[in-house]
């Protein structure tokens, strides 16, 4: 297993967390945490894995730490 | 500027100012007497080395020298709902001189609970028109040009050529990510900001930089958690008021600016978070 601090933002934090260190079978990727957390793909935006930006297909190390934002539309 | 009697403007000045500044009374006088609009009377004051009296609670954050850039800065704010309305008065307050304020749409009873200048006898009304009367009410120096229409391709570039900075308070996505390509190809700086619920975002574009594509990746959608939780009326202004402060700062080229990424606002957690770009 691989531990992956992912850290959530926004609406995304509601019902979930802030910050969690979170266990992952090796070759976990991006996507695989966001449908772990049942966030829904639609409303993801930015996506960061040690502050660098990814997508949903990078895949995951050990000691990564990943962000996860809202899309945020309004004006 | 006009050619003025300098003998006679001292005269004024000597008799109608207290200390350095010039108060409103006697800022109507010399407009009367010189024949002057109050953007060119405010002019006149401040390169005169006086200071309108309405602007003496800027002072020590912001020179005259300061003031008279503001007064000759052209901001151009798209959208004039919640973000738009905060950013509107903010700017007009703060003096800057030129304000072109764009936005197609009229006053709904759902604008209500958080735009600044809707108001029960406007609703059906055009937000562009609102936002004018109320700068006139606030700061009669500050030209609003008003133009109900949405930018796009079609249109930008006539209406954001020659502005100083853009500010993004749009309300879709499409529309700014648009509104970031036009910025970019005319190298005009963007503040943007944008809200939901709780939560907001506020940063500044150099032209070029891919912010808007990097924050909006998903193409095909054009709202985001604001259809879910709506807005209430803090966060337009808490973000909007941010946006200003940034347009602030890059008119007269000083502090620190959200330039390498954006900053993430959290109302419900109380949390604030650079993100890098």
């Amino acid at each position: 297993m691989i531990q992956v601090t992912v850290k959530l933002f926004a609406s995304f934090r509601i019902g979930r967390f802030v910050r969690e260190i979170r266990e992952y079978p090796p070759a976990t990727t991006v996507g695989d945490v966001v449908r772990d957390l049942k966030v829904p793909e639609a409303e993801v935006g930015i996506l960061l894995l040690n502050f660098v930006h990814v997508n949903l297909q990078h895949q995951l190390a050990d000691g990564d730490s990943l962000s996860i934002f809202p899309l945020v539309g309004g004006g | 500027m006009k050619g003025f009697d300098r003998e006679k403007l001292k005269v004024f000045f000597a008799g109608h100012t207290d200390e350095d500044l010039v108060s409103w009374p006697n800022e109507v006088k010399l407009m009367d007497q010189f024949g002057l609009t109050c953007s060119e009377a405010d002019e006149l004051i401040m390169t005169s080395g006086f200071l309108p009296a309405r602007y003496q609670r800027n002072r020590q954050m912001i020179t005259t020298e300061q003031q008279l850039k503001l007064l000759r800065s052209q901001v151009a704010v798209i959208g004039c709902g919640g973000l738009g309305g905060y950013v509107i008065e903010e700017l007009a307050r703060l003096g800057v001189g030129r304000l072109r304020v764009i936005d197609p749409d009229v006053f709904t009873e759902h604008n209500l609970n958080r735009q600044l200048f809707a108001t029960m006898n406007n609703l059906g009304t055009s937000k562009v028109v609102a936002a004018l009367k109320r700068v006139q009410q606030i700061n009669p120096a500050v030209c609003v040009d008003p133009r109900q229409v949405a930018v796009g391709s079609d249109n930008g570039i006539d209406l954001l050529t020659g502005m100083d900075v853009v500010v993004d308070a749009i309300d879709n996505i499409s529309g700014r990510l648009e509104l970031a390509q036009l910025c970019s190809r005319l190298g005009i700086s963007l503040v943007h900001g944008s809200i939901g619920g709780w939560f907001g975002q506020v940063g500044c574009i150099a032209p070029g930089q891919p912010t808007m594509q990097k924050l909006y990746p998903n193409p095909t959608a054009d709202k985001g958690i604001e259809t879910t939780f709506g807005t209430p009326s803090f966060t337009p202004a808490v973000v909007g008021s941010m946006q200003s402060a940034q347009v602030c700062k890059i008119l007269l080229g000083q502090g620190w600016r959200l330039d390498e990424g954006i900053l993430a606002v959290d109302l419900l957690q109380m949390q604030f978070d650079n993100m890098p770009m």
